[in-house]
């Protein structure tokens, strides 16, 4: 019935009831990432506004971003970018149809923690 | 005894009474990022470090202003729609109303105050 037990649903997660599995921590990281690169998002659009401001703001933001605390939340942020980014291509593979038994989704999700590191140390070296 | 049947009961409702366009709209702008991000993350992290000459320098011509532009929107948005679910999943009642609110208004800022910027610096 469409009508049962309508808007008191319980919410998520039920992780209590799951030991840690690939699937799960795969998932639960997309959602991380993507929320979390807010963060780096809102620190570029600082760091573009004081560069269109003044040479004083600037100094400040550019000290920010290239002091060793902006390097580790960069560096971070650019291997949470490559994590969603591959884990939004898994999930349009899955919107599709494909891709869903055990076996391959696993075998994605280490492709996409794999893959995530290797792309954020090609980035470092190459940009 | 009830005249409407379930389907038409159901019809444009979904978690944000829109149907299917929340997921429609995330399937777009993830493909639309798929092709924008490596690029964004190529010309500004290249401008990232640099000087102030630089950094207006490289906004100042169109194909990097127009892609960071394109991709903090799209970005963003993508990012307000995918906060949202996550708000529906965890909270409920005037919480998940606040958050939601709160989570768009942030949105909005932010592109509005980087397009600001990029549009000074182009311009």
């Amino acid at each position: 019935m469409a009508d049962v037990n309508r808007g008191n649903r319980p919410l998520s997660p039920h992780l209590s009831i799951y030991r840690p599995q690939m699937t799960s921590m795969s998932s639960i990281l997309t959602r991380i990432t993507g929320n979390a690169l807010i963060i780096s998002v809102i620190l570029i659009v600082w760091w573009l506004l004081a560069a269109a401001t003044s040479p004083a703001y600037f100094a400040t933001a550019n000290g920010v971003m290239t002091s060793w605390f902006g390097d580790i939340v960069l560096v971070l942020s650019t291997l949470g970018i490559w994590y969603h980014f591959l884990a939004g291509l898994r999930h349009l593979y899955f919107d599709a149809g494909h891709g869903l038994d055990i076996d391959t989704a696993e075998k994605l999700g280490w492709g996409m923690m794999i893959g995530s590191v290797v792309l954020t140390v090609l980035t470092v070296i190459v940009v | 005894m009830r005249y409407l049947t379930a389907r038409k009961r159901a019809v444009g409702k979904g978690a944000a009474g829109t149907g299917t366009q929340h997921h429609w709209y995330m399937q777009v702008s993830a493909v639309a990022l798929a092709f924008l991000v490596p690029a964004f993350i190529y010309i500004v992290g290249s401008a990232i470090g640099g000087t102030q000459e630089e950094v207006l320098a490289t906004f100042a011509r169109p194909f990097p202003a127009i892609l960071t532009g394109l991709t903090l929107f799209v970005g963003v948005m993508h990012f307000n729609k995918g906060a949202q679910m996550m708000i529906e999943d965890y909270a409920r009642g005037s919480m998940r109303k606040a958050l939601i609110m709160f989570v768009i208004g942030l949105s909005y800022a932010t592109i509005a105050t980087g397009v600001f910027a990029l549009a000074k610096i182009a311009l």
